[in-house]
């Protein structure tokens, strides 16, 4: 018993010593805009390995989101006789949560993982060390360009995902369906409101990114380092991301649309 | 640093691409595009018995053309009306005073809306202005009791 | 060992320093002086925190007590900027070679000019291929790091040590893992280049060989102590048993060959025979009634009964 509490009271502390050093982390990190702002070519590079090479997964996840959600609606609408209604339920299913969580899942499943093996990799071969010798300052050189690019890549994306899903969604509907063009259109226009949806669901990508690119590159740069250590924190980023994800998309569900 | 002119082009399409999809969920798929400024509507208001499910931002329309939205509603508490408070867009300032408000149903399970059916006075409503003839909402759960009501007094009648 | 020799040229003074790592104490009221212009090596069996000495002169790790004086500076107190304009005067070749894996050898060489100057590309590319041509390795300008070698990743690393012409390169094991001719060719250039550019070089290595082979002045550092301090002649010739274990490379001495375990045939004997082990080796005087001659039946303890059957045998 005593044995446990022992253990429960090291591991709550070094939680919160890990709070703390990401905390830290994440200061120095957001102070590197200095760093950043005048050398782009480091963002672009980043933005390059963050942005592009989500792009496809995000794209094709967004498209069969799409095409499910059109084909699922269809068969549930279609009991109530309101098919024309599935333009607003596939809009305001990718716009509100879909888009903004399933590409910040993706996200931190395909981009998350690579920053933190990377960085993780990094401290492991002494270059993050050596990089200090050299009076480069690691956080400002590696990990500021990488957050940045990941922070703005995100709400690009999951408009991507949004936007893809609801053609998606227009394939299946109107393409093989027939459901009226005009009124999935329609009905979305009239429904989904501009700044309580969109701007929310934006909103809600920004904050997923801003976490999901904390989180892989603090466990990167707080890695053990060796191939075991750098391959667990791996695998931590992405089960931390996901539920820093699904936690915050309930607290932010809750505050934009829980009030009506 | 070292980088290409592909990985250039790449992150400017991916960007331009995340950017599009922006602007098409903005333009297409939000009612952004149907938003109008505050300057160029004018506010009515209309006393409704029952304003139904009518909700903010529902639709205003004239012969099925939207010409504005409902901006509020609240209750009246002298009357314990319904007063459904109007913007229209103030290129239709020709709605004569005479005009009169129905809430109707778009489809059996559509929204609830304001039609407005012109009437044939020559003076306009103003800022302001006040609708007098109005319907109220259809609630369907009355209309179907009424029905069944009457049908039972019809079959009475018969025997 | 203590602070009672000082000489004046030193560059760098490690005083009284104390550090350890969890439980285990890696250097213990540590005291050395590095001289200018030399080569000193510092030499000592792995896992005696040769490295986290290099580390704790860069800055990058703090003692617990204890100063780390660098060209007049006390490394602890300076602020970081300080620390960081310091740094940029130090040089440090990591075991790795902690070559950047994303750009080609000419960036990496180029990577601390770009960082630490306002040079025009002319100018940083004709500073890159001299540094490179001092390595001998103009050539592989656009190879990446994962195309070289260990030998020319080290030589590549050692290029961009030199590049912002430091005023001292800490070596961390430069030899280790090298044929015998990248081998010659890293033993050849921290040679040279200390002559011609006017280094000071510090080595830490165990490779007693290569290190004696240039080397101006060594310490041995074990326990978190200096054992043996000297020219590579004296060192050699030292009275020390541990170091003459050292740096011969004799097997056994005042370090033993076995690490510390429980009795060989006491080991064997429970592999080979596994029924032996735990309580079942408490029974053993059952089966074996005729070897019990001295009637200890009673003994139930297990090591006892353990100690009994060995010496029987």
């Amino acid at each position: 018993m005593l044995n446990f509490l022992q253990r429960l009271g090291r591991s709550t502390r070094t939680s919160f010593a890990k709070l703390g050093r990401g905390t830290l982390f994440l200061v120095c990190t957001l102070a590197g805009i200095t760093y950043v702002l005048p050398r782009p070519g480091l963002l672009l590079k980043q933005m390059y390995s963050v942005g592009v090479l989500t792009f496809l997964i995000v794209t094709i996840s967004g498209l069969f989101v799409g095409m499910v959600l059109g084909l699922q609606g269809f068969n549930i609408l279609s009991d109530f006789g309101s098919e024309e209604a599935l333009g607003i339920m596939v809009a305001a299913s990718l716009v509100r949560e879909l888009g903004p969580v399933v590409s910040a899942l993706l996200f931190a499943g395909r981009a998350g993982s690579a920053l933190t093996a990377e960085i993780g990799l990094m401290k492991a071969t002494e270059q993050l060390s050596g990089m200090e010798m050299m009076a480069v300052d690691p956080i400002k050189r590696i990990i500021s360009p990488r957050f940045y690019a990941g922070f703005l890549s995100m709400p690009l994306l999951a408009a991507l995902f949004s936007t893809i899903g609801i053609l998606g969604g227009h394939l299946v509907g109107v393409g093989l369906l027939g459901v009226d063009d005009g009124s999935y259109w329609s009905q979305m226009q009239a429904n989904l409101d501009f700044y309580d949806d969109i701007v929310n669901g934006a909103i809600k990508s920004v904050v997923f990114g801003f976490a999901a690119t904390w989180i892989a590159l603090f466990e990167g740069y707080d890695a053990i380092p060796t191939s075991e250590g750098v391959s667990r924190s791996t695998t931590r980023t992405v089960v931390n991301s996901a539920f820093a994800i699904l936690g915050l998309d309930f607290i932010l569900t809750a505050l934009m649309f829980g009030d009506n | 640093m070292q980088h290409t002119h592909t990985q250039d082009t790449l992150v400017g399409l991916f960007v331009a691409s995340g950017f599009a999809g922006l602007f098409f969920l903005a333009l297409q798929v939000s009612n952004l595009s149907s938003y109008s400024n505050n300057d160029n509507t004018y506010k009515v208001t209309a006393r409704f018995a029952n304003s139904g499910g009518l909700k903010i931002k529902s639709q205003v329309s004239v012969a099925g053309v939207r010409i504005g939205r409902v901006t509020a509603i609240r209750l009246d508490k002298q009357s314990y009306e319904s007063i459904v408070e109007m913007s229209i867009e103030s290129q239709f300032d020709n709605l004569p005073d005479d005009t009169s408000a129905s809430i109707y149903t778009a489809g059996l399970l559509g929204e609830q809306y304001v039609n407005l059916e012109p009437g044939g006075s020559m003076d306009y409503l103003k800022d302001g202005g006040q609708i007098e003839i109005t319907q109220a909402a259809i609630v369907l759960e009355e209309m179907i009791g009424k029905y069944l009501f009457q049908k039972a007094e019809e079959d009475k009648e018969e025997k | 060992m203590d602070n009672s020799e000082a000489p004046d040229n030193s560059l760098i003074s490690v005083r009284n320093l104390t550090f350890s790592r969890g439980d285990k104490k890696i250097f213990d009221a540590l005291s050395l002086d590095i001289e200018r212009g030399k080569i000193t090596a510092i030499m000592g069996p792995s896992g005696t925190g040769k490295t986290t000495l290099l580390k704790l002169i860069g800055g990058q790790l703090a003692p617990e007590q204890g100063q780390v004086i660098v060209d007049g500076l006390d490394v602890q107190q300076l602020r970081r900027k300080d620390l960081y304009d310091l740094r940029k005067r130090m040089g440090m070749l990591f075991q790795s070679g902690a070559l950047l894996t994303d750009i080609d050898v000419y960036d990496n060489v180029a990577f601390p000019i770009r960082e630490h100057s306002h040079l025009s590309e002319a100018m940083i590319r004709t500073l890159v291929l001299m540094k490179l041509q001092a390595v001998g390795l103009r050539g592989a300008a656009r190879l990446m790091p994962a195309e070289l070698s260990g030998g020319m990743a080290r030589r590549v690393a050692l290029a961009r040590a030199i590049a912002l012409d430091p005023m001292m390169i800490m070596y961390d094991e430069p030899f280790t893992g090298q044929d015998p001719i990248s081998l010659g060719v890293l033993v050849h250039l921290i040679k040279s280049l200390n002559t011609t550019l006017g280094l000071t070089s510090i080595i830490v290595s165990h490779d007693v060989q290569e290190t004696a082979a240039i080397a101006d002045y060594i310490y041995v550092i074990s326990n978190g102590k200096v054992v043996g301090r000297g020219t590579p002649e004296s060192i050699e010739n030292s009275e020390s048993a541990w170091v003459q274990q050292f740096m011969k490379g004799k097997a056994d001495g005042p370090v033993h060959f076995h690490y510390p375990a429980n009795d060989y045939l006491d080991d064997l004997l429970l592999q080979a025979n596994p029924a032996l082990s735990k309580h079942k080796l408490s029974e053993i005087s059952d089966p074996r009634p005729s070897l019990n001659t001295k009637g200890v039946k009673t003994i139930s303890s297990r090591k006892r009964a353990r100690s009994r059957y060995n010496r029987q045998d």
